[in-house]
């Protein structure tokens, strides 16, 4: 096994956003597709990390901790809006929430 | 060594993803996107930033990720409905399938990019990771205003939980 160089945590990167959206595609459940997103964030917080060993700097570690701030805030609301959809259609389908078409 | 826990590490995030998005029991996903979530905090172990690999446990794993198992047992609904019995079909299999072809060809994509671009080793460790100290001076210096401004984010993201969730009378 080679020894793992910025490109390999890259590629690991792009991979895990890459299973993220086909997550949020392929999925019938909403709580599963907020958890793809979280997937893409983490995926994409690797790459920060990674990019500050390779320049010796702290500023992408600080932006991963407000990604993680972010994150906590989305999942937050996002589960209220799943809690409050459920209530109203009993299915956790993205398919049955149709009401803001028209 | 280093090496070892790289590959090992990453197989288990890229695994625990991949069964995540497979999975048609959401409270499996939650506790394999936990899997996942530890892996990754391996990786920045080893990539010399371990304030991150504290709150990726912490934050991610530990507040997060309980959240969302809370929601799951919560709401008592733990397998998606069979597809003869949906309700109004808004993306059929077909849009389906194209979206995930897509997304493969997103990842086959960066992956040939990336692995065109010349191999960038990482520094050793004689020049020395900045340890948590710089972070926390960077954070309450520079990135200050920002800082204050996820507070104000928390805030509104609380009180709109509480709203959004609440039962109508």
């Amino acid at each position: 096994m080679p020894d793992p160089t910025l490109n390999s945590y890259l590629v690991l990167s792009a991979v895990l956003f890459a299973i993220g959206t086909a997550g949020v595609f392929l999925r019938r459940n909403i709580i599963t597709i907020l958890l793809s997103i979280e997937v893409m964030l983490n995926a994409v917080n690797l790459t920060f990390v990674a990019v500050d060993r390779y320049r010796g700097a702290v500023d992408g570690q600080i932006i991963v901790f407000f990604v993680m701030t972010v994150a906590a805030a989305e999942a937050a609301v996002g589960l209220a809006i799943v809690i409050a959809l459920f209530r109203h259609k009993e299915t956790l389908s993205p398919d049955a929430y149709t009401s803001l078409k028209w | 060594m280093e090496t070892f826990f790289f590959w090992s590490f990453a197989a288990i995030a890229v695994t625990a993803s991949v069964l995540v998005v497979g999975q048609r029991n959401p409270m499996y996903s939650v506790l394999l996107l936990i899997l996942s979530f530890g892996a990754l905090s391996g990786l920045y172990v080893l990539l010399r930033a371990p304030f991150v690999a504290a709150i990726q446990i912490i934050i991610y794993a530990g507040a997060i990720m309980v959240l969302f198992l809370f929601v799951v047992m919560l709401l008592n609904a733990p397998t998606e409905t069979p597809p003869g019995e949906q309700p109004r079909r808004i993306g059929g299999a077909g849009p389906r399938r194209f979206g995930a072809v897509l997304s493969a060809l997103l990842g086959i994509q960066l992956f040939w990019a990336i692995s065109h671009i010349a191999q960038a080793p990482l520094p050793g460790d004689e020049r020395g990771a900045p340890g948590v100290d710089v972070i926390g001076l960077r954070l309450f210096r520079e990135y200050a205003l920002a800082f204050e401004a996820t507070t104000v984010l928390i805030l509104v993201a609380m009180v709109g939980a509480i709203i959004l969730a609440r039962r109508e009378r």
